[in-house]
C-alpha cells in the first residue's frame, strides 16, 4: 500500500473512529436533552399564547431557534465526518486508478484528509457563538478544500485506460 | 454466452462461504432492502404524516386561541407521536442503507485485514445479522414503545436496535484491529483484488465521483443560501402563528400552509443533498463489485448505466417536487426503483459468478 493510499484508509478510519467518538458522546450526553429542550420550548409557547402571555411565548420560541441551531450542526458534524471517512477509505482502496503521478495523488489524498477533518470541524465551532464568523470561513474553507481534490480524483479517474 | 467475469485471478479473492463473499451478497441486500424500505414510506407514509402534522399545528394554535392549555400539551404529545413515526421509518430505511455501503467497505478492506479467516467470516455474519437487527429493531420502536419493559424511557425494540448497533461498532473495531497488525507487517492471507481499468468499475468509478462533487457543492450551496434563511423564516413562521392565536386576527390556517411548505422545502433539500452522495458512494463501492459480476458484457453496461441514470432522476425530481409536486415524486420514484433493478441485477450476476465457482471448484459436490 503506498504512502497515498495509506493516508486515505488511515486518516479514513481515525476520521471514523472520531465521528462515533462524537456520535457516541452526543447520543448519551447531549441529544435527548437538547430534543426535550427544543419540543419543550415549542410546546411551552403555545401553552403561553393560551395563557394571553406574549413575550414568554416569544421568548420560548427564541430558545427553541437557538436549541435548534445548535441540534442541526451538532447532527451535521457526526454525520459528515462518518460520510467523509467512509469516502476516504473508499478512495483509500481505488487510489491507484488515479491517474495522476504519485507526488500530486499525495497532494490531493493531503487535500481531502484536511477538508475533511476541517470542514465539520467549522460547523460544530458555529454553536460556540452563534454567526461567528471565524467557524463559517473554517467550514467554507474545508468545503472548497475537499471540493477541488474531489475534481481532482474524478479527472483522474476519467483519464484511466480502458484493459477492454 | 460471453461473460466477462474473470474467474483465475478473482475466484482466490471470492472463496465460497468467505467473510467477502458474505459481505457483498449481504450488502447489496441491505442496500436494495433499505431503499425499497424507503420508496414504500415516501409513497404510503410520508405525505400523510406531514398533512397530519399541519393539522395538528393548526389544532394547537386554534387551542391556543381559545386558551385551552391543557388541550394544546395534549395535541404536542399527539404531534410528538406523529413525529416519532416519520422520524422511525426515515432511521430504518437510512440504516439499512448505511449498514449495506458499511458491509460492501468492509468487504474491500477483507485483503487489509490480518486476522484468521475463521474470524473474518464469523465477523462478516455478525456484521450483516446485526446490520438487519438494527434497522429492524428502529422501525418496531414507534409500535412496541414501553410494553413490557423494565426500564423508564427505553423499550425493547430500542433495546434491540442498540444491541446490533453495539456489534456493528464492535465488529468495526474488530477490523480496525486487524487492519493496524497488516499495517504493521502481518499478512492478511487474502489476495488484493486484481488491477482492473474495465469500462464497468471506470465509469461507475468516474459517475459516483462526480454524484459526490455535485452532491457536496449543492450541500455547500445549501448551507450558503438556504439554511440561515430557512431558520430565520421558520422563527417568524411560529411567532406569526403564536400572534395570530393570541391575538384573535385569524391567518392561523396561512402560516400552518407556510410551515408546511418550508418543512416540504427543507426535506426535500437536504434529501436531494444525501442522496446524491449517497448513490455516488454506492457506484463507487459497486465498482469493486464488478469483477464478481457474471454477466455478459451488455448487460453489465445495462446496470451501470441504469444505477447511474437512477441515481440523477432521484435527486433531481426529489428538488423538483417544489415546482411539480407529487408527478416529480413518482418520477423521483422510478429513479429509485432503476437503482433497485439495476442492484438486483447485479446481485444476480454475483450469484451466477458464486454458482459457477463452485461448480468449478467441486464446493457444490
Amino acid at each position: 500500500m503506498n504512502s497515498s493510499r495509506r493516508l486515505l484508509v488511515v486518516g479514513g478510519l481515525v476520521l471514523a473512529v472520531l465521528g462515533m467518538l462524537y456520535g457516541l458522546h452526543y447520543a448519551i450526553f447531549v441529544e435527548h436533552q437538547t430534543l426535550d429542550r427544543m419540543g419543550g420550548s415549542l410546546a411551552q409557547a403555545f401553552v403561553h399564547a393560551a395563557e394571553r402571555n406574549t413575550a414568554e411565548a416569544r421568548g420560548a420560541v427564541d430558545e427553541y431557534e437557538s436549541t435548534k441551531y445548535n441540534y442541526v450542526r451538532q447532527v451535521d458534524v457526526h454525520s459528515h465526518w462518518i460520510g467523509l471517512a467512509m469516502l476516504l477509505i473508499v478512495l483509500g482502496a481505488v487510489f491507484d486508478n488515479v491517474v495522476l503521478s504519485e507526488r500530486a495523488r499525495m497532494w490531493v489524498a493531503s487535500a481531502l484528509v484536511t477538508g475533511s477533518f476541517v470542514f465539520p470541524l467549522g460547523v460544530i465551532l458555529q454553536t460556540v457563538n452563534h454567526g461567528t464568523s471565524y467557524a463559517s470561513a473554517l467550514a467554507i474553507l474545508g468545503t472548497a478544500t475537499v471540493t477541488i481534490a474531489l475534481a481532482a480524483i474524478a479527472w483522474g479517474f476519467a483519464r484511466a485506460k480502458p484493459t477492454k | 454466452m460471453s461473460t466477462q467475469a474473470a474467474p483465475i485471478p478473482t475466484a482466490d479473492t471470492f472463496a465460497p462461504m468467505s467473510a467477502r463473499r458474505l459481505l457483498i451478497f449481504g450488502g447489496i441486500a441491505l442496500i436494495a432492502g433499505g431503499m425499497l424500505f424507503g420508496d414504500i414510506f415516501a409513497v404510503f407514509v410520508l405525505h400523510q404524516n406531514g398533512g397530519q402534522t399541519g393539522q395538528s399545528l393548526l389544532a394547537a394554535s386554534q387551542a391556543a386561541s381559545t386558551g385551552d392549555s391543557l388541550a394544546v400539551k395534549q395535541i404536542f404529545q399527539h404531534i410528538g407521536g406523529l413525529l416519532e413515526d416519520r422520524g422511525t421509518k426515515v432511521d430504518a430505511h437510512v440504516h439499512m442503507s448505511d449498514a449495506g455501503y458499511l458491509a460492501l467497505l468492509v468487504a474491500l478492506l477483507q485483503p487489509y485485514v490480518a486476522l484468521p479467516q475463521r474470524h473474518k467470516k464469523l465477523l462478516a455474519g455478525v456484521f450483516v445479522t446485526a446490520g438487519l437487527l438494527l434497522p429492524v429493531g428502529i422501525f418496531l420502536i414507534h409500535y412496541v414503545g414501553l410494553a413490557y419493559s423494565p426500564f423508564a424511557n427505553i423499550g425493547w425494540a430500542s433495546v434491540l436496535a442498540d444491541t446490533a448497533g453495539a456489534l456493528l461498532i464492535v465488529v468495526l473495531l474488530a477490523e480496525t484491529y486487524g487492519l493496524w497488525k497488516y499495517l504493521r507487517g502481518e499478512d492478511s492471507g487474502e489476495r488484493e483484488l486484481p488491477a482492473d481499468s474495465s469500462w464497468e468499475r471506470r465509469t461507475l468509478l468516474s459517475g459516483g465521483t462526480i454524484l459526490i462533487l455535485v452532491g457536496f457543492l449543492y450541500g455547500a450551496w445549501y448551507a450558503g443560501v438556504d439554511l440561515y434563511r430557512h431558520e430565520a423564516r421558520e422563527t417568524q413562521i411560529l411567532k406569526n402563528l403564536l400572534d395570530a392565536s393570541t391575538g384573535g386576527k385569524g391567518g392561523t390556517v396561512v402560516e400552518v400552509a407556510s410551515y408546511g411548505s418550508l418543512a416540504a422545502e427543507k426535506a426535500v433539500k437536504i434529501a436531494a443533498h444525501s442522496h446524491v452522495i449517497e448513490f455516488g458512494l454506492l457506484a463507487m463501492l459497486l465498482s469493486f463489485v464488478q469483477p464478481f459480476v457474471y454477466l455478459g458484457d451488455r448487460w453489465k453496461r445495462r446496470w451501470v448505466m441504469l444505477l447511474l441514470g437512477g441515481s440523477m432522476i432521484l435527486p433531481v425530481f426529489v428538488l423538483l417536487e417544489l415546482n411539480l409536486g407529487l408527478v416529480a415524486g413518482a418520477i423521483a420514484d422510478v429513479g429509485g426503483l432503476l437503482v433497485m433493478i439495476a442492484l438486483v441485477g447485479m446481485l444476480v450476476g454475483v450469484l451466477r459468478y458464486s454458482g459457477r465457482l463452485d461448480a468449478v471448484s467441486g464446493v457444490t459436490r
